[in-house]
C-alpha cells in the first residue's frame, strides 16, 4: 500500500515526503548529511534511529531540536538543519 | 486504542503498562483479556516498539500484527508519543504527550522499557552514515532506502543477521559482515541455538539472503573514515588489517537494557538489569517489569515474559507456578546467558581508542580529555562529558565500559518535555 506523496521544505528546498515515513528517513532519502552541528564543528546525522542518541535534531516548524527519527513526516512541514 | 483525554487520565486503572514493544503489548493485551483496566504509555507513534517498528500494518511479520490487533481487541487503552517523566508507584507516573501533560494512576505498573544499543566509540564514529545496527533496521522500517548502496555490517550478535538481510532485501550492496566475537564463541553459540529451533531456522533464513557476502568471525572495526561523510572502514581481523570502500556502515556491540524508569521507581537494578520474581515482580510489589530490562533476550522472550507480568498485574489467579508460560519463560533465561557468553565485546575493543576519538557525541569530549584516575562525577564536572540532551544514554555504557565509571543516578525528569507541558495554565501577565 503506497501512501500519498507530498513535498516537505527543507532549508527552503521541497524535498519528497510520504506519510508513511519518518522526517530523518526522508531527509536521508534526499541526501541530507548534516542534519546538526556539533559543538566542535562537525557534521552529525542519525545514529540510533529510535529517539535516544538526539544526533539527529532539526528545528521543525519553528521548534528547535526535534528529533527527525520520532516524526512522521506531514505535508507542509518546514525543516530547518541546525547547521 | 484512542488517543488522550487529559481529565480522564487521573482515573485510577487497574494497569499502566509503559513501552509499546513486545512485552508491553502483551502485558496490556493480557492484563486486559483478564478483566483489569489497562493503559499502556507509549514513545512511538504506532504500537511495536523498536521490533515491529512500521510504516504501515502490512509490513509487520505476522507475529507482530497479531499481537498488535490482539492488544486493539483487548480494550487495553494506548497512549501514543508519550513518555513517562516522573512518577512513584503510589502517587501516579507523569506523562507528557506531545503538549500535555497528566498522571497516571494504576494500582500496578508494568515496566516494559525495552533496551538501546551499546556503541563502542572508535575513530571516525560520529562521521555522518555511520549508523547503529539497530538505528540502521529503524531507519529501513522507517522508509530510509538504500538500493544500490554499498554497505559494512559490523559489531556483534544476532542484529548482525537481521541487518544485513534487511539491507539485501532492501536492494543494498552488503560488503562485508563482520562478528567480533571469535569463531569459537560463534559455533558454540549456533550450537546452542538446537534447544531453539525457531531462532535457528530464522538465522539460516537471514543468512540465505546475504549469502553472496562472506561472514567474517573475529573481525571488527578498527577506525571510520570520510570528509564530512562516511566513505571507507577500516577493518581488522587483529593479524591482518584491510580497507573497505562503503556509503553506510551499521554497527553496535548488543544492547543495554533500559533501567532508567525501573530506578526512578525505586526498584531493584543489579548489573543492569531489574531483579524479578518468577511472576516478574519486581522488589516493588506492585511493580512489574518484562522483556529486555531484566536482561537481554530477544522479542520471543519479551511476549512470554509481557503475558506473564500482564496476568500477574491483573490478579489472573488461574496463572499457576509450573505452568508452560512459567516453564517457557526459563528456557528463554537461559538464552540470555547464551547470548552474553558469545558475544560480549573482545578485550581489544574494551582498550580504550586514541586520544582524538570523541567519546560524548552531545559534548564532544574527546577520549583524551578523560583521566582514567577520575570517578564518573568527577569527568562529569570537569568535562560536561554525559551532560548534553541525550544524558548519557550513548557514551554512559560506553564509559562504564571503557573506564570504570558506575551509572549516574536517575533523576526526573527522564525526557525532557516542552515547559508548557508542565505549566498548563500559567496566566497571562495583562490579567493579573
Amino acid at each position: 500500500m503506497m501512501s500519498r506523496r507530498f513535498e516537505i521544505v527543507v532549508d527552503g528546498r521541497p524535498i519528497a515526503a510520504t506519510g508513511d515515513r519518518t522526517l530523518a528517513a526522508a531527509l536521508l532519502n534526499a541526501g541530507i548529511v548534516r542534519f546538526r552541528t556539533s559543538v566542535t564543528g562537525e557534521a552529525r546525522a542519525p545514529l540510533c534511529g529510535m529517539g535516544s542518541c538526539f544526533e539527529c535534531r532539526v528545528r521543525v516548524n519553528g521548534v528547535a531540536h526535534q528529533r527527525a527519527c520520532l516524526l512522521v513526516c506531514e505535508e507542509g512541514m518546514i525543516v530547518e538543519t541546525e547547521s | 486504542m484512542n488517543g488522550a483525554d487529559p481529565v480522564a487520565m487521573t482515573a485510577v486503572y487497574d494497569v499502566a503498562v509503559v513501552g509499546g514493544g513486545p512485552a508491553g503489548l502483551a502485558a496490556a493485551a493480557c492484563a486486559a483479556e483478564h478483566g483489569a483496566r489497562v493503559v499502556a504509555i507509549d514513545q512511538g507513534a504506532r504500537p511495536g516498539g523498536q521490533v515491529w517498528r512500521h510504516a504501515h500494518r502490512n509490513h509487520l511479520p505476522a507475529l507482530g500484527r497479531e499481537w498488535i490487533q490482539r492488544c486493539d481487541r483487548s480494550g487495553a487503552r494506548w497512549l501514543p508519543g508519550a513518555a513517562v517523566v516522573d512518577g512513584s508507584a503510589r502517587d501516579g507516573l507523569v506523562v507528557v504527550q506531545r503538549a500535555e501533560s497528566f498522571l497516571v494512576r494504576a494500582r500496578h505498573i508494568v515496566i516494559a522499557t525495552g533496551a538501546r544499543e551499546l556503541f563502542l566509540p572508535f575513530p571516525g564514529w560520529t562521521l555522518p552514515n555511520v549508523l547503529g545496527l539497530g538505528g540502521a533496521k529503524a531507519l529501513l522500517d522507517a522508509g530510509m532506502t538504500v538500493r544500490g548502496r554499498r554497505v559494512v555490517i559490523a559489531g556483534t550478535g544476532p542484529l548482525l543477521f537481521a541487518v544485513a538481510a534487511t539491507m539485501a532485501r532492501a536492494g543494498a550492496h552488503v560488503a562485508a559482515v563482520a562478528e567480533q566475537a571469535p569463531r569459537l564463541r560463534v559455533a558454540r553459540f549456533a550450537a546452542s541455538l538446537l534447544r531453539h529451533p525457531g531462532k535457528m531456522l530464522q538465522g539460516a533464513r537471514y543468512r540465505a539472503t546475504f549469502a553472496r557476502t562472506r561472514f567474517r568471525p573475529g573481525t571488527w572495526i578498527s577506525r571510520a573514515e570520510g570528509t564530512g561523510r562516511l566513505e571507507r572502514v577500516v577493518l581488522t581481523n587483529g593479524e591482518r588489517t584491510w580497507t573497505e570502500p562503503c556509503d553506510l556502515l551499521c554497527c553496535s556491540y548488543g544492547l543495554v537494557p533500559n533501567t532508567d524508569l525501573a530506578r526512578l521507581l525505586g526498584c531493584t537494578v543489579n548489573d543492569g538489569v531489574v531483579k524479578v520474581d518468577e511472576h516478574q515482580r519486581t522488589s516493588d510489589p506492585c511493580i512489574y517489569c518484562a522483556g529486555e530490562p531484566t536482561g537481554v533476550a530477544g522479542d520471543t522472550a519479551a511476549l512470554v515474559e509481557g503475558e506473564i507480568a500482564g496476568r500477574c498485574a491483573a490478579d489472573d489467579a488461574t496463572l499457576q507456578k509450573g505452568s508452560p508460560l512459567y516453564v517457557a519463560r526459563d528456557r528463554w533465561r537461559r538464552f540470555t546467558t547464551d547470548l552474553a557468553a558469545a558475544f560480549h565485546p573482545r578485550g581489544e575493543l574494551l582498550e580504550r581508542p586514541d586520544a582524538g576519538t570523541i567519546v560524548c557525541r552531545c559534548e564532544d569530549v574527546r577520549c583524551g580529555g578523560i583521566d582514567p584516575r577520575w570517578t564518573g562525577r568527577q569527568a562529569k564536572l570537569y568535562t560536561r562529558i554525559g551532560m548534553g540532551p541525550c544524558q548519557g544514554a550513548v557514551c554512559g555504557p560506553a564509559c562504564h565500559l571503557l573506564f570504570g565509571f558506575a551509572p549516574g543516578s536517575t533523576r526526573p525528569p527522564l525526557a525532557a518535555p516542552p515547559l508548557a507541558a508542565l505549566l498548563p495554565d500559567l496566566p497571562d501577565c495583562t490579567k493579573l
